[in-house]
């Protein structure tokens, strides 16, 4: 890890981020007393004695009335409305168990699907390592997460591959309003769902899933230098081989349907609604975009 | 080697007041931390610490296993701590013993003090602690590997934990006893120190000390533990440094 990028070469409109005040920015490790007089203790930090404490390693997001920290690292934690992907690993009579990155197993109940199950039919719809698309609809108090597979993108996925990266940079997978994903895609001919839990199905051509992993990696390695955008756009247009392209889509609409979801997976590419900690999906307003490093 | 006393022992404090290594009684042995050091685990860091190195992964929060130990209101904290066989210049029998048992319960209790086990209920924290090659201090350098694999891993926890031995070594009070020391000292006290608040959570003592030596140890263990907490954070700002590029803006 070099420490060699500095604000100098970044994107139009972001050069604002340099002057903030270097606060901003701060990187927090557990233990650390956090000087925030008069705030309150936010998610990544307790407070002793009228003191503020960091609980994990992040940044420091002074936002009154709260002081945060904004994690870099960990498991996935599941939100209402997330889109994740996931794999099933048990079946039981009225519901599977579905792995989703998160601390606990989800339980994903045959009324939040589209099909109609019998009781003990459940194995004939999805069976242990079958990766589905659902979306998070609630979390229990016991830390239970509630799954469903009815809603538009979601459902059975067929074929391809899945990927796994660091949770934390999923906000780089998407880009500002889509825009990475949509450079994956556009120059691989392939299909990505990108799951909030840092899965990320892929499917295509061989050599397009090929790139797309390797951009994946490149991201999950790298995302927190800059220039990012520009290094995938280059290696993707160096590495596109002509032709390629087209052969593919006539297969692929042969190849998919089966008995698959409720939905096309083919749709899945539009990027899933963000959350809004994720300062890319805020408003573009420079002052309210910094809780994190420029390069988000 | 210097020149050996009687029975092998061998000359462990010079009339001048230096060690077996050429530290003074209050040095600790150079000590060097890696944090994400693997790519698999969740968190994980290696340390080489004089002539110890020692692998720590943690994963989770995650579901538990076996079942049965699941807790409803908070996560557990599993901790296994192993000595490679080519750790010692013996050869280690391999697997679980009756010490490596004792030193993984202690290390998982000290954890469980210090995690927030509550924001996760019925998980399991999952820390492994693979020591491949040992010269006193395994368990120390366990525990300081493991906090920072916790930390990597970014399980939410009170404070990193910094850990040290204290011993006597020729009747005086010593810091970080390396194998020598350990063996042919009189007494040999590891700890782990939460510096937020002070408080120890893990002592342990083998051999004797009197009440005066034993505030003089924790008093030299204590100071131990606070440079060791600087090099345990620095290898955690080494790490995630260029995720937050100022590290002149950093509280002290």
């Amino acid at each position: 890890m070099g420490s060699g990028h500095r604000s100098g070469h970044r994107g139009r409109g972001r050069g604002a981020e340099s002057s903030h005040p270097s606060g901003e920015r701060i990187l927090v490790l557990p233990g650390e007393e956090i000087p925030a007089e008069g705030l309150r203790p936010g998610s990544g930090t307790y407070r002793v004695n009228g003191r503020i404490y960091a609980s994990v390693l992040g940044l420091l997001s002074l936002r009154p009335p709260l002081v945060r920290i904004i994690p870099l690292s960990g498991r996935y934690i599941p939100k209402p409305q997330d889109t994740v992907v996931g794999t099933v690993t048990d079946v039981q009579g009225t519901f599977w168990l579905l792995d989703i990155a998160a601390p606990r197993w989800a339980p994903l109940h045959m009324t939040g699907t589209p099909w109609k199950i019998d009781f003990g039919e459940t194995e004939q719809y999805l069976r242990v390592g079958d990766a589905v698309v659902v979306s998070v609809e609630s979390i229990e108090n016991t830390g239970r997460i509630g799954v469903t597979m009815l809603g538009d993108g979601l459902g059975k996925l067929e074929g391809g591959t899945i990927v796994e990266i660091s949770p934390a940079r999923v906000p780089r997978v998407i880009g500002r309003n889509g825009s990475m994903i949509q450079t994956i895609t556009k120059l691989t001919d392939c299909q990505v769902a990108v799951g909030q839990n840092g899965r990320i199905w892929i499917d295509g051509p061989d050599e397009g899933i090929i790139r797309v992993r390797e951009c994946l990696r490149m991201i999950d390695e790298e995302g927190h230098r800059s220039g990012l955008t520009e290094r995938i756009q280059k290696y993707l247009e160096s590495t596109q081989t002509p032709g390629s392209t087209h052969d593919y889509r006539s297969r692929i609409v042969g190849d998919l349907p089966h008995e698959a979801g409720p939905t096309n997976p083919i749709d899945l590419p539009t990027p899933p609604p963000l959350d809004l900690e994720d300062p890319a999906a805020r408003a573009p307003a420079e002052e309210s975009d910094n809780d994190l490093p420029p390069d988000y | 080697m210097g020149s050996v006393g009687a029975k092998d022992v061998p000359v462990l404090l010079t009339p001048d007041g230096l060690r077996i290594d050429g530290r003074r009684l209050n040095e600790l042995r150079p000590l060097k931390i890696t944090a994400g050091a693997l790519h698999e685990a969740d968190g994980s860091a290696f340390v080489e610490w004089g002539a110890n190195k020692v692998m720590a992964a943690v994963y989770g929060p995650r579901e538990v296993h076996p079942r049965h130990l699941q807790e409803n209101n908070k996560a557990i904290v599993q901790c296994r701590y192993n000595m490679a066989a080519f750790s010692v210049d013996e050869r280690k029998r391999p697997g679980l013993d009756r010490r490596s048992q004792e030193i993984s319960k202690v290390i998982a209790e000290a954890f469980e003090s210090a995690i927030f086990a509550e924001e996760y209920p019925r998980t399991s924290v999952d820390v492994y602690i693979e020591v491949l090659q040992a010269n006193a201090g395994t368990r120390c350098a366990g525990v300081v590997a493991a906090s920072v694999a916790l930390a990597d891993a970014g399980i939410p926890m009170v404070d990193l934990l910094p850990s040290v031995a204290v011993g006597k070594v020729a009747g005086k009070i010593a810091l970080d006893l390396k194998k020598e020391e350990d063996n042919f000292g009189e007494a040999d006290m590891p700890m782990a120190l939460v510096p937020q608040s002070g408080r120890l959570v893990l002592l342990q003592m083998e051999g004797h000390l009197t009440r005066p030596e034993l505030a003089e140890a924790l008093d030299l263990g204590v100071a131990g533990c606070r440079q060791i907490y600087q090099v345990m954070k620095q290898a955690l700002r080494d790490r995630y440094a260029s995720d937050g590029p100022d590290p002149s803006g950093v509280s002290p």
